[in-house]
Parts: C-alpha cells; structure tokens; sequence
C-alpha cells in the first residue's frame, strides 16, 4: 500500500489501513446519541432500556441527549397526535446530519388501536423513518434488536458516489 | 352511641335520599329550577339557563350548600336520544369539601346558542368550558379566553359531536395532505414565518 518499511514492520505498529467509509461508519454506529424524547407508555419502556437492567450503554447509544442538537438518533416513542407532528418535525430539523429515526411501537408505526381523527397513521407521514419495531410495547431486548438493525444499516452507508 | 338496626335483607327499610342543597336550592329559587331528581341516591338538577349564574353563585355561597369545588364540567351531544329539545347539554359536578355532599347541575344548550360561563365563580372552570367548546363547539358566554385546548388551532370540526366521523375528516386540513392513491394523511411542514 505504499507505506513505509519501517511503519509496517516496526515493533509497535501504529498504521491501521482501511477505508474511511468503513471508519467513518464504524465511529457513527458506535456511538449513538439518542434524544431525551418520549410521546407515551412506549418511552416507559425505552427509559427501562436506558436504565441499569438492560442498559442500553452497551451499544454506544446510552448517552441521552436533552437537546436535538447534540442527538443523531430519535426514537419515536409512542402516539403520535396530529398536534404532536410539527413538534416532532421541528425536533427533527434541529438535529445535526447525520441523523436516524426508529419508530418504536405499533402506534408510531401505524396508528395502531386508533384509527382516529387526531391520531396520526404512521409516523413515516411526519418524519423519515430508518427502522420500525414493533411491538406494544416492544420490550427493550426488541428495542435493542431494533438499535442492532440500525447498526447495520449504517455500517452499509456509502459516502462516495 | 346510639345503636341503629342491621338493615333488613331485600332493601325493604331503604329510605329516599334526601340532599339538604337541594333542598335549599328549591327552596330558595323554585322558579330557577326545571327539574330535579335523584340518580343512585345523588341529586340532580336542571336549572334554567338564563338563571344559571345566579343559581350557581348561591349554591357556592350559602352555607348549607357552599360548593366549593368545581370538580367537572363537560358537554354532552344528545342530537341521537333527544329529538325535541336543545341538542346539548352543559353538565356541572359540584363538591363542597365543608359539607362533603355533592350536587349535578344540568343545563340545555341548543347549537346556535351560548351557555353562560362560570369562570367567574369557579376560576378552574376555564379549561372545562374550553374543552366543552373544543369537543362540542358549545360557547359560553363571558369566557376570558375562549380558544381550543386539545386539539391543533387550525382544527375546524368538532370531535365528540355524534355526527363526526372518528375516523376523521374526507378532506385535506391544516398541514395534512392526502394524494388520491394514498389511505394517510402526510404532514406537510410549512415555512416558518417571518
């Protein structure tokens, strides 16, 4: 690869050689900033998954952010109402690229048991959503799934074109 | 201490119930009341809507009644049951914390109509009427700030109404879009304004 004999051979190499879409991938999914953000029973269950039990910190993505700036993942935790939506939305657009949604929840997912005139059918309809987990709610095991999913996913990002 | 008797199987020593407020309030202001009765041994009562404020103001004041608290107040839609009177009804649920009895107070709205509000003998009664109006569209007279509660500003229909349809609305409003091939509404965000 052109490096040096000295670097490849010395007595504490120091040179890893990788593509940086894979160590910029890497870092990304590593270390998932969720936000403090929580719509209904759902977010019982997340902060369950945050806690010291399931301990989400596992997977890089304890650090619960109290600001959407400072947060590269949102997870929709619960009903979304049509008064909720541009909240939701305005959160959204106040969080820094490169940024990830997981739906978590049949509600969010798809209105669930309310098909209703102030429910909104889907997140997916305010929001662009990575990963949806379902589940009523979904216990934090499927959440961590769900989080595992989305590891993937950015582990497969590519950045040139 | 005096000992009362066990009471009887089969209810047969089962006494009417009595309410000293509604007693009071009967007495004072017969001509004020419509109607009055008793529902599983609580009192209920309607009471003219124009003499409402009047009505209530005493039933907080007087001290037999002294209803203090306002415990809840909420619409009813009986466009489906009542066919020969005003579609609403306004419903008061009154608790006195001296007394520890309590009153209902029922008064008819017709839809074109306004109730007279009671913010002004019970504050809390604020929130309750603009509730009442977000869900049913009942106005009330006299109220600071009478604007929805629960649902978005820019809604225009009114919800628990018996002719809504609780699956929504067929048509586009506020932020949502519904583009014929698609069964959901999507949410279109609007451009801050400046």
């Amino acid at each position: 690869m052109g490096l040096s004999r000295e670097l490849q051979e010395g007595d504490h190499p120091a040179i890893l050689v990788t593509k940086y879409e894979s160590l910029f991938n890497w870092a990304r999914k590593s270390s998932l900033w969720p936000m403090t953000f929580g719509l209904a029973c759902c977010a019982i269950e997340m902060m369950s998954a945050g806690a010291s039990r399931f301990d989400m910190d596992r997977f890089g993505a304890g650090i619960f952010r109290a600001t959407p700036r400072q947060a590269d993942l949102m997870i929709v935790s619960g009903s979304v109402t049509e008064k909720m939506a541009p909240v939701i939305r305005r959160l959204y657009d106040q969080m820094p690229e490169p940024k990830w949604v997981m739906s978590m929840g049949i509600c969010s997912t798809a209105g669930g048991p309310f098909p209703t005139y102030s429910h909104v059918q889907g997140v997916d309809r305010v929001v662009p959503v990575d990963v949806y987990i379902p589940g009523c709610p979904p216990r934090p095991e499927a959440l961590f799934y769900g989080l595992l999913m989305l590891q993937d996913k950015i582990d497969q990002m590519k950045y040139s074109k | 201490m005096a000992t009362t008797e066990p009471p009887e199987e089969n209810g047969s020593v089962e006494q009417a119930p009595t309410s000293a407020a509604l007693d009071r309030l009967l007495a004072t202001m017969p001509d004020a009341v419509e109607h009055s009765e008793f529902q599983r041994g609580a009192p209920i009562v309607r009471i003219a809507p124009a003499r409402l404020l009047e009505a209530m103001t005493f039933l907080r004041d007087d001290p037999a009644c002294r209803f203090d608290l306002l415990s809840s107040l909420c619409g009813m839609d009986l466009s489906l049951t009542r066919t020969d009177g005003p579609r609403f009804d306004v419903v008061y649920h009154l608790y006195s914390v001296e007394h520890r009895h309590v009153l209902t107070v029922k008064i008819a709205v017709a839809e074109e109509q306004e109730a007279p509000s009671v913010t002004g003998i019970w504050v809390t009664a604020n929130w309750h009427e603009r509730e009442a109006y977000d869900m049913f569209g009942i106005g009330f007279a006299g109220h600071p700030d009478l604007r929805r509660i629960l649902m978005p500003d820019g809604f225009d229909a009114f919800p628990l109404r018996k002719d809504f349809p609780l699956e929504g609305r067929e048509k586009d409003h506020g932020c949502w879009r519904r583009p014929e091939d698609d069964d959901r509404y999507t949410y279109v965000a609007q451009a801050p304004e400046k």
